[in-house]
């Protein structure tokens, strides 16, 4: 090996002191931090294998001395100081890339002074109101306006100080609540497929305003959709109230929590009203599901039509929407604000990827079986369940929709086959009623994001790599030569492909020494994939390929501003003559004003914006899975 | 004795390079000198996007929903900074928003006291009051009649609503806001000129003369 230093490439490390005798217990200081920075390094091969092997003998010898078989404790050494990110040691689970997602989100939703605050809170924990105007040097107002519309939208939580009920206000920023929003086009869709145009304008305009009554709702989607139809007709309320009732039935709106009494020193007395379930006192703020009444309607009756508006009665027409209480008739409902459930659109879409992985690896009928037994048990599984209440055949036999009309032996065959299958969707728990069958909801999630793992190595390295990652993933630990034999590559090929994985942090190496001295020529080294902490790294990227999408989008609007407010005028000026009659001439003479070459430009951005705008759609389909498996496994 | 094996071949170390697959007579990649590039080129292409009806209402929606919240009260922008003289038409023109009002009233039983700060109405959705607040001067024939007798007592009593004003503020400001706005809104509209009267004057120059023929006096 040459070993002339490379002074000036701080990636390779070689220029690094290459102790050998592992006889300090932990790996010096400044090699410990760096660790982080060796997925993302590419350098040669040869650097390559050094550092990464003595920073993680080091790792290995200050975690575990003396279970060396305990690949349980080795490996969380692992994770922590190779795979996390995190730059704040003070944000508790927030890495980097989550918190410029968040603020690129909110620059996007709310402007620029919501996401210095935004992201001043997500950073640095729960601060007062004095501190975040301090340090983020914004004037006392914007920042009461940004946390009013903050906690509007559920983003912020506050509480009494830590010092007590006498101490100043706490804001906490949420960074899940903020990642939502990426994800706003999928509700609203779902929302559209379950309950028609109705049901999409309620789901819009709650999310959109973060949370509302229910008169108010009514009364907006209302106008919107009589704005939408044909002159002389327009949409009833109770048609309106009655896909808002559907919504609250299933639970995908829920209304707000109560607000936690905040016992100020003159009333710290008296004691909690009954109204709120949690103690004032407690840390954790009520959720909305510790209130009883969290799905049940208000009785209130709204009587009426919608408004469609028109440009000529301008200040009359203008009521509804956005004020919950200047009409002279206010609805009984005040105080009670609905809010829309992202726990159950998330179990809706996770049923959704059960269908349609059991649909496409076995077949149609396998696929409205599972179906069914998801429906059968929406209402009795929790958030959290590891699978579903038992289900029996007979009420499978019976819930099956009219149109699958398979008899019970083929039932009973089919399920079977399910049972059997290796992806574990369906599981038999018992022999009672002609079979007792539960849906694995953990296992099926695990198998989905295992899946999503497998697919993102082969598209990236291709198949052979994705033959070896997937050996590992099955057969755990494999040493160089195991891998050439099992995956059948050649040596030279396998080596080249197995480092490029171990440089993208995808694949581990383990090492088990044969002596107390742990010479590194009479080790083991074994390869390892472990599929939760690779997952977890999956996800940083995820987020990171978001964050550059947006990034790239906001760049590319920037470079062309000039051009597009230019289009955007002439269109004003068209839609304003063809709206006073003009001649074709005269908008054709409009129409030239953008020439040839700018209408291409403009035609390629609209291209490019719309390509990146579906590609952070299909991005967010990957962070929901490996996030739901993510989630899945922290509850155990 | 240690550094003997500088600079001849590959030099020795504590482990067996052959465990690692690098075997005899192997010649190894060179080194680089310089940091990875920016946008190296990739070995593979990636898959092409997904298309198909779902995709594109899902793009349309996520796109609409962008441009909806540039419009929507909770996009806060902040203040312009004010410019170095008062002018007359800030009077009638003050359609950006303000720092220290808010642009819609949330429920400020669910929000701590510390963060309610006044509520400001769109200029569009203001509509005649229902009802006439005692607080405002009436503007009637009886004032008209009653003004040459009482011109002193006006002052006076302008005096003490302003002073009443600037109490009532401190003290509860939402209640008083909406007729405080009424009061003004009243002010404005019973003006004689159009709002686009009062140009400021300061894009004068900025068109260019295409006829130069016409003489400039």
């Amino acid at each position: 090996m040459t070993e002339e230093p490379m002074r000036g490439n701080r990636r390779s490390f070689r220029h690094l002191p290459q102790n050998s005798t592992n006889s300090d217990v932990g790996p010096p200081a400044y090699q410990r931090g760096w660790s982080a920075n060796i997925p993302s390094c590419n350098a040669q091969l040869f650097g390559k294998i050094n550092l990464p092997v003595s920073a993680e003998i080091r790792c290995v010898v200050a975690l575990a001395i003396t279970c060396v078989w305990d690949s349980e404790v080795v490996l969380r050494g692992f994770s922590r100081n190779s795979f996390h990110d995190l730059k704040g040691c003070f944000a508790k689970h927030m890495t980097a890339q989550e918190v410029r997602l968040c603020g690129l989100l909110l620059q996007e939703h709310f402007g620029e002074v919501v996401e210095r605050i935004g992201t001043h809170l997500l950073r640095g924990g729960a601060q007062n109101l004095r501190t975040i105007a301090n340090e983020t040097n914004t004037p006392l107002d914007l920042v009461k306006k940004s946390l009013c519309v903050l906690v509007q939208h559920g983003a912020c939580e506050f509480g009494s100080g830590r010092r007590g009920p006498g101490s100043p206000v706490e804001y906490r920023a949420s960074c899940e609540r903020v990642l939502r929003v990426l994800r706003y086009p999928r509700y609203i869709y779902t929302a559209k497929t379950l309950y028609g145009d109705t049901g999409e304008l309620i789901v819009e305009e709650v999310l959109q305003r973060g949370h509302m009554t229910m008169s108010n709702t009514v009364k907006t989607v209302a106008d919107r959709l009589t704005h939408n139809m044909e002159e002389g007709r327009s949409m009833e309320y109770s048609e309106v109230v009655s896909a808002f009732s559907k919504l609250v039935e299933t639970h995908f709106l829920q209304r707000c929590p109560p607000v936690a009494e905040m016992g100020t020193a003159a009333t710290s007395t008296t004691p909690a009203t009954p109204s709120t379930p949690a103690a004032p006192a407690s840390t954790s703020p009520p959720t909305a599901e510790s209130n009883p009444d969290c799905y049940k309607l208000p009785h209130v009756t709204l009587i009426g039509r919608g408004k469609r508006r028109r440009s000529s009665d301008d200040s009359e027409e203008q009521r509804g929407g956005k004020k919950a209480k200047m009409d002279s008739e206010s609805c009984g409902d005040e105080g009670i604000y609905w809010l829309v459930n992202f726990e159950r659109f998330h179990q809706h879409f996770r049923d959704q990827a059960i269908i349609s992985a059991v649909a496409s690896k076995l077949d149609q009928t396998s696929s409205e079986i599972v179906r069914t037994m998801l429906r059968m048990s929406e209402v009795t599984t929790t958030q959290t369940a590891a699978y579903t209440q038992p289900l029996s055949a007979n009420e499978i036999f019976r819930s099956l929709p009219p149109n699958y009309s398979i008899s019970r032996p083929i039932l009973d065959q089919y399920l079977s086959l399910l049972v059997d299958d290796p992806m574990e969707f369906v599981g038999k728990s018992g022999d009672s009623g002609g079979g007792m069958y539960v849906v694995n909801l953990q296992r099926a999630l695990a198998n989905l994001a295992r899946a999503t793992l497998e697919s993102v190595v082969q598209e990236r390295f291709g198949s052979r790599s994705a033959r070896i990652f997937r050996l590992l993933l099955r057969k755990r630990h494999l040493e160089q030569k195991q891998v050439e034999d099992f995956a059948m590559i050649p040596a030279k090929e396998a080596k080249d492909m197995l480092y490029t994985l171990l440089s993208e942090n995808l694949v581990q190496l383990q090492e088990i020494p044969k002596t107390p001295d742990h010479a590194p020529s009479r080790t083991f080294y074994l390869y390892t994939v472990n599929q939760l902490p690779t997952a977890r790294l999956l996800l940083q990227h995820c987020y990171k390929t978001v964050a550059n999408l947006i990034e790239r989008r906001l760049f590319e609007t920037k470079e062309n501003k000039r051009l597009l407010e230019k289009s955007q005028r002439i269109e004003a000026i068209l839609a304003s003559l063809q709206a006073s009659g003009a001649e074709p001439e005269q908008l054709t003479e409009v129409e030239e004003m953008i020439t040839a070459p700018e209408r291409q430009q403009l035609e390629a951005l609209r291209h490019h914006i719309n390509k990146l705008d579906s590609t952070e759609n299909q991005v967010d389909e990957t962070v929901f899975l490996l996030e739901s498996y993510i989630f899945s496994t922290k509850t155990k | 004795m240690a550094g003997r094996g500088r600079g001849r071949g590959r030099g020795q170390m504590t482990f067996n390079l052959e465990d690692l697959g690098i075997g005899r007579g192997d010649s190894l990649p060179p080194t680089t000198f310089k940091p990875s590039p920016l946008f190296p080129p990739m070995p593979v292409q990636p898959v092409p996007l997904q298309t198909g009806e779902e995709v594109e209402y899902m793009l349309a929606l996520k796109q609409e929903l962008r441009a909806a919240n540039k419009t929507l009260p909770f996009y806060i922008r902040r203040a312009a900074p004010k410019r170095d003289v008062d002018r007359y038409s800030d009077k009638y023109q003050s359609g950006e928003p303000k720092d220290s009002a808010i642009e819609w009233s949330p429920d400020w039983s669910r929000l701590p006291k510390e963060l309610c700060i006044k509520v400001r109405k769109p200029l569009a959705k203001r509509h005649p009051p229902q009802v006439k607040q005692p607080k405002k001067p009436p503007v009637g024939k009886e004032e008209i009649l009653t003004k040459l007798e009482t011109l002193e007592k006006n002052e006076e009593t302008v005096n003490s609503e302003e002073e009443e004003d600037g109490e009532k503020k401190k003290a509860n400001e939402e209640e008083e806001q909406p007729e405080e706005e009424d009061y003004e809104e009243d002010f404005e509209e019973d003006t004689d000129y159009i709002m686009s009267y009062f140009d400021n004057g300061e894009e004068f120059g900025g068109d260019s003369d295409d006829n130069m023929d016409e003489a400039t006096y």
